[in-house]
């Protein structure tokens, strides 16, 4: 075993991969942007060094910054992490030409499943089914054109080079054929300099059913499978494993054709072999094909290892430090059901567009699996991926674990950005999913209805004017002599409190009353036990039931018509008109020079007040005025 | 130490005299929810319709959430100039802002238009007079249109009328008691003062106006014609005037500005006293109703009430054995210590002598006294008086006159004579007297001072002959008994602001902790006792 490794990642994989090195008793070296200075995983690790900027390409993507990091810590070798240069196989051969260890495939096997065309082919040869499709040179339209024929509609042009969805599109018909050609190729250009395309047959609500393999450069085991079905623009939102539906002889032949995959390419590490499975009619053993193998630890192993027992990345440091495989095919079984949800800063409302910001509060529920490379008072970056947390559960059925998944889910407190909670809670929920009718398409098809915002339940509302009062400790008697005060409390919609007793409060808004009571079990609004928890920071409330509801604060101090830039500029004292700088018709910004007064022995420059016309001018440079006076005047704002 | 108590819940009479106090309770509840509706709806509707927040939200909005609003003069003017100035117009009180204790003085501008009665001048000058006191930061929630005219010969000229406003406030400010002024309406002529003559002033922009004559008067007198929010509007006075100080969007700006204010006072509370953890009595405060009985005229003891107010109903009685007619002794109240001074009967002269012996004793050690008043008065006839039980008497009344401690007077029964001075009535400045339902104040008994008079007139009428039936006498008292059963009834006091307020008994703890804390924001003078007739 290695004395000491490097981890060359951030975020909640370095985190990961220093927690199993710690167990073995193995130093760990993190680097570090300058964005990540204070961050998790460097708090977490034995030693840090600093890489470079906060963009990925003065960093955490500057192989030979990484590369000197560890041979000046000593450290033997280097783990990837997933995503920056997990991948990369000019990296690998850097590694190694420094004399360090590559945790992970040889760059000959990554070289090999990296173009996804040569990949097909090589399996196609390994015997692994591929979906019938075209990945040859010819990249002549007519030719490609006609593959896609022989093919059958619908097919699916993808990027040679592609990943994430880039540069691929799905044709129905032959008429759309050039068009979306074009545009992919162009896509696939712009994203990763190659233009190449393939052409695949499109497959009937298709599920994304992969297969862990381990290889130690000669055989290889597979740890069954994961369906990651549920995915949004080919985003991963929740895993789960086994996959639902799966039989003995399906999961044998695709588990035999995962380590035929592996075996093919000598792989030596963590891997997984992405099939795509025609679910239309259940699975059956022949309706599985090759999609590609991600040469690397996936963001969703926590599944496997919840079923398995196994700790993927200790194997992964075992077989790189030269041991062979822990263990032979025989003895891995599957124990329960496990699902994994993958928490992001993600303004849902807005389109999923990534957020920002600094992490308030952060609790998860008891009794998951919480990866997570980010802690209360954390800041979510724009550098990096705007991942929280990945929460797993795992339970003995599918439905208990799923169970636990919602309830986790619910039990997930986040404050100080704006999260896809609510978005994962409804797809737990969502009918279908739960009975494990799952495909790529499930998402998108329900996206209204999963991303649907729900009204603010009155309740909850009644609470967070509590917390916007300071009340939702209890504290505050509120003693009055005869009624109680109606207090307005700075609130969107105004809201009025009245105290009654400490934790007795009634909350009237727009109307509507609620008796809001504190007990020994927390607070009860007309009778009902809310369970409810809140966040409070200077900027929103946020109350967590079973998702998190926020409410901005609304400054009592914000000054709402701030001053209204009046149309003239007026002389501030006596003094003599130095200089004129602006002419009748003259458009002026706020802050442009209008003349210079001299009084006083100083020299005032008058600025415009706001954005407009300059109406008038309405004195003479040379002119001697009194204080007040009208020096310039400008045209009225429309209203 | 703990007083332990005699009082059966489930009795018959305990049901009777409960149900009497909720009687009472009930009555004064209504006078109090009378004065709280202001103007009334109509004029609430066109107060809101400007813009403006309800008179009592403005107080609460000021204060912190969920604070103590200890309101003084809650049903002041009640039954006065036919009903016209609920609450005398302006709301006062004592609440926290940012955890300071301040006093809040807000017109309301839905009663007479904020207009100044003579009770309204009296309340604010209490208001200003407890402020002073007690050192509380002064926060005037300005929105009045100055003296009521019709009433101009009772709120203008005397030593106590409207000018003593701002005499105040100068006399305060100069002790360094902050005056802070929030304009949200009128202030007009004299009321031009109370922001003019504050430390800071807000002005709500194109609502607060303050001017020494509005645009009516204004072409009268010279013929220019001018807009409100030209002559004194909150530009003017922000930009040009300097009169005020911080411009307003609207209400809750303007709170929000003082509340901003307040934060910035650097003031500190005195630690005057040793302060304990608070604790509950160990007898529900709620059970005073069925304690006190419904009838004045029944004798109780009175440490069944000193149970159901102090901490742990935890109480050091002092000189138990003497002068048994007062109680006298050391307790805690939400953590302060008192000394409390009680009826329990008759005062005697040597009631009157531990009295004065006690609080000599609060006064030494710098620690407030509670006098819960319930007494007829002093012991009458010759052997008393031969023993000079004027001399006692007097020897109290000195004590209490002259004593610097805090008082706070809670009225739990009757205050007849010079019972009232020896148990620090009004006039002997306690900072706080309140009144229970059931208390009843006048020189005598209504059936006393009737006999007075009847003895009078009988003599008069037997001197001259005549003869005078018991009828015709039963016949003269009736008025004089209904007049004193009229005018010692709590509303009528308290609508006169002969006290500050009218409590619930069982918010009596509240009242007292809340007073006592107020008190204790100023600090304690030592004592200078007057001469003591030996």
């Amino acid at each position: 075993m290695f004395r000491k490794i490097l981890i060359a990642n951030r975020g909640e994989i370095a985190a990961r991969v220093i927690k199993t090195a710690r167990k073995l008793g193995v130093a760990t070296v993190a680097v570090y942007s300058e964005a990540d200075a204070g961050a998790a995983h460097v708090c977490l690790a034995d030693e840090a060094i600093a890489i470079g900027g906060p963009a990925p390409k003065d960093s955490y993507l500057r192989g030979d910054a990484i590369i000197q990091a560890a041979l000046d810590t000593g450290a033997e070798a280097i783990h990837p992490g997933y995503g920056f240069l997990s991948e990369n196989p000019d990296f690998v051969d850097a590694v190694e030409a420094a004399g360090l260890v590559f945790i992970g495939p040889s760059a000959s096997a990554i070289r090999a499943m990296g173009l996804k065309d040569a990949a097909k082919a090589l399996m196609s040869k390994a015997g692994v089914p591929v979906v019938p499709g075209y990945h040859g040179d010819n990249q002549d339209p007519e030719h490609l054109s006609g593959a896609a024929d022989s093919i059958g509609y619908p097919v699916l042009i993808k990027a040679v080079a592609g990943g994430g969805g880039k540069g691929m599109r799905m044709v129905e018909h032959p008429s759309a054929f050039m068009a979306a050609l074009k545009s992919a190729q162009g896509e696939a250009q712009t994203a990763f300099g190659n233009a190449a395309v393939l052409i695949e047959k499109f497959v009937e609500k298709p599920r994304h059913i992969e297969v862990q393999v381990f290889g130690d450069g000669s055989h290889a085991v597979h740890l069954f499978e994961r369906d990651c079905s549920l995915q949004r623009r080919h985003q991963k939102v929740i895993e789960e494993a086994p996959a639902p539906g799966m039989t003995e002889e399906m999961r044998a032949a695709m588990g035999q054709a995962a380590v035929r995959a592996a075996e093919a390419i000598g792989y030596k590490g963590a891997g997984t072999v992405e099939f795509i499975v025609d679910g239309s009619e259940g699975l059956r053993p022949d309706r599985f094909w090759f999609m590609e193998m991600n040469t690397r630890l996936q963001v969703e192993h926590p599944v496997t290892e919840a079923i398995t027992g196994i700790d993927l990345v200790e194997w992964q440091l075992r077989v790189a430090s030269g041991e062979s495989l822990p263990c032979a095919q025989s003895d891995l079984s599957i124990t329960g059901h496990a699902f994994e949800a993958r928490l992001y800063a993600e303004d849902v409302p807005a389109g999923f567009l990534p957020a920002t910001g600094t992490l308030s509060h952060l609790r998860f529920a008891d009794g998951c699996r919480a990866d997570t490379g980010v802690r209360a008072g954390d800041t979510i970056s724009p550098w990096y991926d705007p991942m929280i947390a990945k929460i797993i559960t795992h339970g003995p059925t599918r439905g208990a674990a799923l169970a636990q998944l919602t309830r986790a889910l619910e039990e997930t407190e986040v404050a100080g950005t704006v999260t896809n909670l609510s978005f994962l809670g409804a797809l737990a929920r969502h009918a279908g999913f739960a009975a494990g009718d799952v495909d790529t398409g499930l998402i998108g098809r329900e996206i209204d209805a999963l991303t649907a915002e729900g009204a603010v339940p009155p309740a909850v509302e009644a609470l967070a004017v509590i917390a916007a009062a300071g009340l939702e400790n209890g504290q505050g008697a509120g003693f009055s002599l005869w009624a109680p005060l109606r207090r307005p409390v700075p609130f969107e919609p105004v809201a009025v409190v009245e105290v009654e007793a400490p934790g007795r409060i009634t909350v009237e808004i727009e109307g509507r009353r609620h008796l809001c009571e504190r007990r020994a079990d927390g607070w009860w609004v007309d009778g009902a036990k809310t369970g409810a928890r809140f966040h409070t920071d200077a900027a929103a409330i946020t109350v967590f039931t079973d998702r998190a509801w926020r409410f901005e604060r609304v400054d009592p101090l914000a000054s709402a018509g701030a001053e209204t830039a009046t149309d003239l500029t007026l002389a501030p004292m006596p003094g003599l008109v130095k200089a004129v700088f602006v002419t009748a018709g003259q458009e002026v910004a706020a802050g442009t020079p209008l003349a210079i007064m001299e009084a006083m022995k100083m020299e005032h420059t008058m600025l415009a007040a706001r954005d407009g016309v300059v109406a008038e001018v309405l004195v003479t440079e040379g002119a001697q005025v009194e204080a007040g006076a009208a020096l310039i005047r400008l045209e009225e704002e429309e209203a | 130490m703990k007083l332990s108590s005699s009082f059966m819940a489930g009795s018959e009479a305990a049901a009777r005299n409960r149900a009497a106090h909720l009687d009472a309770l009930a009555q004064i509840r209504e006078a109090a929810d009378m004065a709280a509706a202001g103007g009334g709806a109509a004029a609430l509707e066109r107060h809101l319709s400007r813009g403006k927040i309800a008179p009592r939200e403005r107080v609460a909005g000021l204060l912190d959430p969920g604070s103590p609003f200890l309101e003084v003069g809650a049903t002041a003017a009640h039954g006065m100039y036919d009903g016209a100035a609920p609450c005398a117009g302006v709301i006062a009180g004592i609440g926290r802002v940012h955890g300071q204790e301040v006093m809040v003085v807000a017109n309301d501008a839905t009663v007479k238009g904020g207009t100044y009665y003579p009770m309204t001048v009296k309340k604010h000058l209490r208001a200003q007079e407890i402020a002073e006191e007690c050192a509380l930061p002064c926060i005037y929630l300005v929105d009045s249109g100055g003296a009521n005219l019709p009433n101009q010969d009772e709120v203008f000229p005397d030593r106590d009328h409207f000018g003593r406003i701002f005499y105040n406030q100068a006399r305060m400010s100069a002790k360094g008691i902050p005056q802070i002024a929030v304009v949200m309406g009128s202030c007009t002529a004299g009321g031009a003062y109370v922001p003019a003559m504050s430390d800071v002033t807000i002005i709500v922009r194109e609502q607060g106006t303050i001017f020494l004559a509005g645009p009516p008067l204004v072409k009268a007198a010279t013929g220019e014609v001018v807009t409100a929010e030209d002559l004194g509007g909150g530009d003017v006075h922000t930009r040009l005037s300097g009169v005020a100080d911080y411009l307003a969007d609207n209400d809750a700006h303007a709170l929000a500005l003082a509340r901003r204010a307040v934060s910035h006072l650097n003031r500190r509370k005195p630690q005057s006293v040793v302060w304990e953890s608070p604790e509950e009595p160990a007898y529900d405060p709620e059970e005073i109703l069925g304690v006190v009985p419904a009838d004045l005229r029944t004798p109780y003891d009175i440490r069944e009430v000193i149970a159901r107010l102090v901490d742990g109903s935890r109480f050091d009685e002092f000189k138990p054995r003497f002068g048994e007619t007062i109680v006298t002794g050391f307790a805690h109240v939400k953590g302060c210590p008192v000394g409390i001074i009680a009826n329990n009967g008759v005062l005697f002269s040597e009631a009157a002598q531990k009295a004065a012996h006690f609080i000599e004793l609060c006064s030494q050690r710098g620690t407030p006294l509670v006098f819960l008043q319930n007494i007829t008065g002093f012991m009458v006839g010759r052997k008393y008086e031969n023993e000079g039980i004027a001399r006692h008497g007097a020897k109290m009344v000195t004590a209490v006159a002259t004593t610097n401690v805090p008082k706070i007077t809670m009225l739990v029964g009757g205050s007849f004579g010079a019972g009232n001075y020896g148990m620090a009535g009004r006039a002997y400045g306690p900072r706080f007297l309140w009144t229970w339902p059931n208390s009843r104040i006048s020189v005598m008994g209504g059936e006393q001072a009737a006999g007075v008079l009847a003895t009078v007139r009988r003599e008069g009428i037997e001197r001259k002959g005549g003869t005078w039936s018991p009828e015709e006498e039963a016949e003269f008292k009736r008025p004089t008994i209904e007049m004193f059963e009229r005018q010692s009834h709590p509303l009528y006091a308290s609508a006169r602001l002969w006290d500050d307020g009218i409590v619930d008994p069982r918010k009596s703890r509240d009242v007292l902790a809340l007073s006592l804390s107020a008190s204790l924001c100023a600090p304690i003078e030592p004592t200078r006792f007057g001469v003591f007739r030996m």
